[in-house]
């Protein structure tokens, strides 16, 4: 693909109105959308009327007076990006009179702009100098002499881009960006006339300001004024290759422009269906772990992990790998060794990983991430709708008028499409937020929550309950859709239980900490302020009673009749790229890709007959239960894709143990991860730029991913992984992963459209993608639920056993930041450090004050599992009683405080709540950070002896 | 059973506890129903070493396992 820039028609799209009006456009006459500004009709029949302050990501503004047009019949020149056509409209773009007017304008600009172009960082692709040209400037004749607002300092803070406020045009594009498209409200236009300049926040340089790096103003920008660093780094790129963002479940699209082979910048596509040309600091800038010196791009293999790791060629590792496990299997038995798949691999990926499982390894030992995060999810929406998986797509939002958000921080865990709420926010949609803590959506500029309900830590089914209580007892339910669409005997049976005087707000506030009454209006708000919709996250999946919550969930919206129609739904909010696509992939150990499980025979002989081997219709074994073998002596070996279960699986005393005691261990990584320092064998593994694939979205959108260069380690994952198949006797002979995809489509029900000419031509699909849904389902339960009638299901509220206690009398809970994602593994090797260099515990004045804490101080933060020292930061964000820190860096290692406490129908780990006490500290690390660290420095060592 | 001084639960505890907890779950739909769902769930989840191994377990420490839990583990191994 060459580089061609996208159009930017200067103007969104009108909102449809289903009407449309003739114009004649230079002569051309068109039929347009009602509401089209003539900029944009003009673009879009060819032409290109100069412009300077208008773009289409933002709306209008008419300040720039370069799109000038004649219109006939009317007087003066009007701003083409502000003037809508009209029926019968006449309009001409370039006369004698607008050349005129537009050179004028634009002497004005360059009299006030550097005249550096050749050696300028954005010299060819400068909107600036572009319309210099088309308006066919010669000359200023106001010369360069006057006063201008050339030679202010420039503002280089932020790591990723620079502020050059000499080369600030003030269009305002930047601030309008900032506004309307992020919703952070961190740009403002200081001062007046001349004087006018772009400032961040107060005054600030950028990276201490509340800008969140979003990106969208240097998209926006039409000069040098905000550049990529890169850029002024390498220069412009010559060729642009879509793809998909490998950080959250938002699946944002990219333009990866390239110079070569050397990736210049991500910009976000604007054709994009999940972001629609928006992005976040992590996948717009923090891209750079990809060629970070700590990648390990030889594998390597070690008798012992007391060892130093040794260089070996790629043969010797894997046939060492496949011997190694046949060993184990022929030792201790065929269900002794297993594997995980990764939610950051492609779905080509994770289904070859746990095809080899069940192909090779001859069992159902094969469990992804998704165990520690969105299990319930899968279990509570399959239980209830029929299908494990968010029933919108995130378009939806924009017709909500009630927003519920529960357990979820969307501004920091999925940016976004936290941009994409706060629009609709700010057109007047309300919102409910129920989190413990008082998260950015509940308070931020222009947006603010009708109702917060500060639940305590673990309450949650009591708190859905109790307002199902509220909409049953007071009649605010949806007799008619409940009648048509639902089992009503089980929904009598759950509004007789919902309805008893105990699970009323009032009666359940002393466990929950919930103000009864605004508890109650909430919930009235939901039942009747028209379309509702839920969005939550792993505040509700993981607790031990996530998947209760989750179908207590999915019963208020049957309930409402909120499902089955745009701007409702209940939305799971996924956290890693293909979290939904591994586990669509079949990579739980009871189920085959399309959630069907391993006992069904006509799906197993499917498999059967495709494979040429008999499958296991026993479930294997779950991460946990993995580890519990281990330390058993039954479970022996473990093949690791992508993931770091040392680091973000709970109570890493025990993982550490369930490692340490098999006896072979396969990571298959880009760093060595903490995980890898209780490996056997490390194969290096590839990113998201150097191989083909899909993700899968939290909306269920399939989105390809293209390789952008050469993969530094030699193959790309799913390439390693046919490797291993083939030592281990298979005869895999994939030679690309479309053909992984198409074996998927033949033999996965839901995604029987999907192949990759299909996901070409239409940039995504959504699944269910068959003969029933050619073009995919944007929206699901439409009429009807998947499984026939949507099942109420009842929800008792059961405390967790994680008790606090005079010895540990707070409570933790966990989360993540916007700029670091998930373990850190990738952003921790960018400079995202620069916003969040430490995991920090955050402590309400109450508490500290109580402990002589104060800001910045060193706390250990000790419980039941485990201690550790980090600083604190005092904040009322967090209620007294609980406390918080986010789980990035292994310095800290947040999970060796949390429990083995987990929900009870999928051992998703309770993460959420574990009772801790926090106590000052002098900063010297726990003895088990000591131990650790010393464990780590000695297991990563790596021989010298160079590979053959 | 308290978990107020373990850092590591036992395999054997852990299934006991997870019997328990899934029948504690269920136990609002009534006991018959929670039964049949709890043992359902013990099938559809389980390995099938830990499905023998907590039959075991109920042989040998049944007062640990509550009703619901106990019978819908024997309803699996009838």
């Amino acid at each position: 693909m060459t580089f061609t820039r996208e159009t930017d028609h200067g103007t969104p799209a009108a909102i449809n109105t289903g009407k449309t009006v003739n114009v004649t456009i230079d002569g051309q006459s068109v039929s347009m959308p009602e509401g089209t500004s003539i900029m944009r009709a003009a673009s879009l029949i060819g032409g290109s009327i100069p412009k300077l302050c208008a773009t289409d990501h933002v709306k209008s503004f008419g300040s720039c007076r370069l799109c000038l047009v004649e219109v006939e019949g009317r007087n003066g020149f009007p701003a083409s990006c502000t003037t809508p056509v009209a029926e019968g409209m006449v309009v001409r773009t370039q006369t004698e009179r607008l050349k005129q007017l537009r050179r004028g304008v634009m002497e004005l600009y360059i009299s006030d702009h550097p005249l550096d172009c050749l050696t300028c960082g954005a010299n060819g692709d400068c909107e600036l100098q572009e319309q210099a040209g088309a308006v066919g400037l010669r000359d200023v004749r106001y010369g360069y002499d006057g006063a201008t607002n050339m030679g202010q300092a420039k503002d280089q803070s932020n790591p990723y881009f620079d502020f050059d406020p000499s080369k600030c045009i003030v269009c305002s594009r930047c601030v309008r960006a900032c506004e309307d498209v992020q919703g952070t409200f961190a740009l403002t236009i200081e001062n007046k006339g001349f004087e006018s300049k772009v400032s961040p926040s107060q005054g600030e340089a950028f990276l201490g300001s509340e800008c969140v790096s979003c990106g969208a103003c240097v998209q926006a920008c039409p000069t040098a004024s905000l550049i990529e660093k890169k850029v002024v780094e390498v220069g412009t790129p010559d060729r642009s290759v879509v793809t998909t963002c490998a950080y959250c479940g938002v699946g944002c699209t990219f333009r990866a422009e390239m110079r070569g082979e050397e990736l210049v910048r991500m910009v976000p596509w604007k054709e994009g269906k999940a972001n629609r040309g928006h992005s976040c600091v992590k996948g717009r800038f923090a891209w750079g772990y990809a060629q970070h010196q700590d990648r390990i791009l030889n594998p390597m293999i070690r008798e012992s992990v007391d060892q130093p790791w040794r260089e070996v060629s790629w043969e010797e590792a894997i046939a060492h790998t496949a011997s190694e496990f046949r060993r184990i299997q022929a030792k201790y038995g065929v269900r002794s060794i297993g594997g995980i798949t990764s939610s950051r691999c492609t779905n080509e990926e994770t289904f070859l990983v746990q095809k080899l499982i069940r192909q090779g390894f001859g069992n159902n030992n094969v469990d992804t991430c998704a165990r520690v995060c969105h299990s319930p999810t899968g279990y509570g929406l399959s239980q209830t709708f029929g299908t494990s998986a968010g029933t919108q797509d995130f378009d939806s939002v924009m017709q909500s008028d009630v927003i519920l958000v529960i357990g979820a921080n969307p501004t920091d865990g999925h940016p976004v499409f936290a941009s994409r709420m706060k629009q609709r926010l700010r057109q007047g949609a309300k919102l409910i937020v129920v989190d413990p803590r008082r998260t950015d959506l509940v308070k931020s500029p222009r947006i603010e929550a009708e109702h917060h309900l500060p639940l305590r830590p673990g309450t949650n089914v009591a708190v859905m309950t109790a307002m199902a209580h509220v909409i049953v007892t007071e009649k605010l339910y949806d007799e008619a859709f409940i009648r048509e669409r639902c089992d009503w005997d089980e929904f009598q049976d759950w509004a007789d239980f919902v309805s008893e005087s105990s699970r009323s707000p009032e009666a359940v506030e002393p466990l929950t900490g919930v103000n009864p009454q605004e508890l109650r209006a909430a919930a009235r708000l939901y039942a009747t302020g028209g379309n509702g919709a839920i969005y939550y996250g792993l505040g509700v999946t993981e607790h031990s009673q996530g998947s209760s919550t989750v179908m207590a969930i999915a019963n208020l919206a049957m309930a409402t009749g909120n499902i089955g129609r745009e701007g409702v739904g209940v939305n799971p909010l996924r956290g890693q790229n293909n979290v939904q696509g591994a586990c669509d992939m079949g990579s739980f150990p009871h189920e085959f890709s399309g959630y069907r499980h391993v006992s069904d025979d006509a799906t197993r002989s499917l498999f059967e007959k495709t494979w040429g081997v008999e499958l296991s219709a026993e479930p294997g074994l779950r991460i946990p239960n993995m580890l519990d073998a281990a330390t058993d002596g039954t479970f022996k070996g473990l093949f690791v894709q992508g993931e770091d279960i040392l680091q973000s699986d709970p109570n890493t005393h025990h993982v550490a143990a369930g490692l340490a005691a098999m006896e072979c261990v396969v990571v298959q990584d880009l760093f060595l991860n903490e995980t890898a320092n209780y490996a056997h064998v490390f194969l290096p593994g590839s990113t998201f730029l150097e191989k083909d694939g899909t993700f899968t979205n939290a909306e269920r959108r399939i989105q390809r991913v293209r390789k952008v260069m050469a993969p530094l380690n030699g193959y790309a994952d799913w390439e390693i992984v046919q490797l291993v198949a083939r030592a281990m006797g298979l005869n895999w002979d994939y030679t690309h992963p479309s053909q992984i995809m198409d074996e998927i489509a033949a033999l996965t029900p839901t995604f029987t459209g999907v192949h990759y000419d299909r996901l070409d031509e239409e940039g995504s699909l959504q699944w269910p993608a068959n003969d029933a849904a050619p073009d995919g389902t944007p929206t699901m339960h439409i009429g009807g639920f998947v499984r026939g009638k949507g099942k109420f299901v009842v929800t008792d509220y059961v405390p967790t056993d994680e008790k606090t206690g005079p010895r540990f009398p707070l409570l933790l809970t966990t989360g993540r930041i916007l700029s670091q994602y998930n373990v850190g593994a990738q952003t921790r090797r960018t400079d995202n450090t620069a916003w969040h260099p430490e995991d920090l515990l955050e402590i309400h004045p109450l508490d500290a004050e109580n402990r002589g804490i104060k800001e910045g101080d060193w706390v250990s933060l000790k419980s039941r599992a485990g201690e550790t020292t980090l600083h604190a930061h005092i904040t009322e964000r967090v209620a007294p009683g609980v406390v918080y820190t986010t789980f990035h860096h292994p310095d800290t290692q947040a999970n060796v405080i949390t429990t083995d406490f987990t929900d009870w129908a999928t051992n998703c780990p309770e993460y959420k709540v574990t009772a801790v006490q926090v106590n000052l500290s002098n900063g010297r690390p726990s003895d088990w950070q000591q131990d650790y660290n010393e464990q780590a420095r000695m297991s990563r060592r790596i021989e010298t002896e160079a590979a053959e | 059973m308290s978990h107020d001084d373990s850092e590591i639960m036992s395999t054997g505890d852990r299934l006991i506890y997870m019997a328990n907890q899934i029948a504690k779950n269920l136990a609002a739909r009534g006991d018959e129903e929670a039964i049949g769902i709890t043992a359902d769930h013990i099938k559809a989840y389980w390995d099938p070493l830990m499905r023998s191994r907590v039959a075991d377990l109920l042989a040998q420490r049944s007062d640990e396992f509550s009703p619901i839990a106990a019978e819908a583990v024997r309803r699996i191994h009838s």
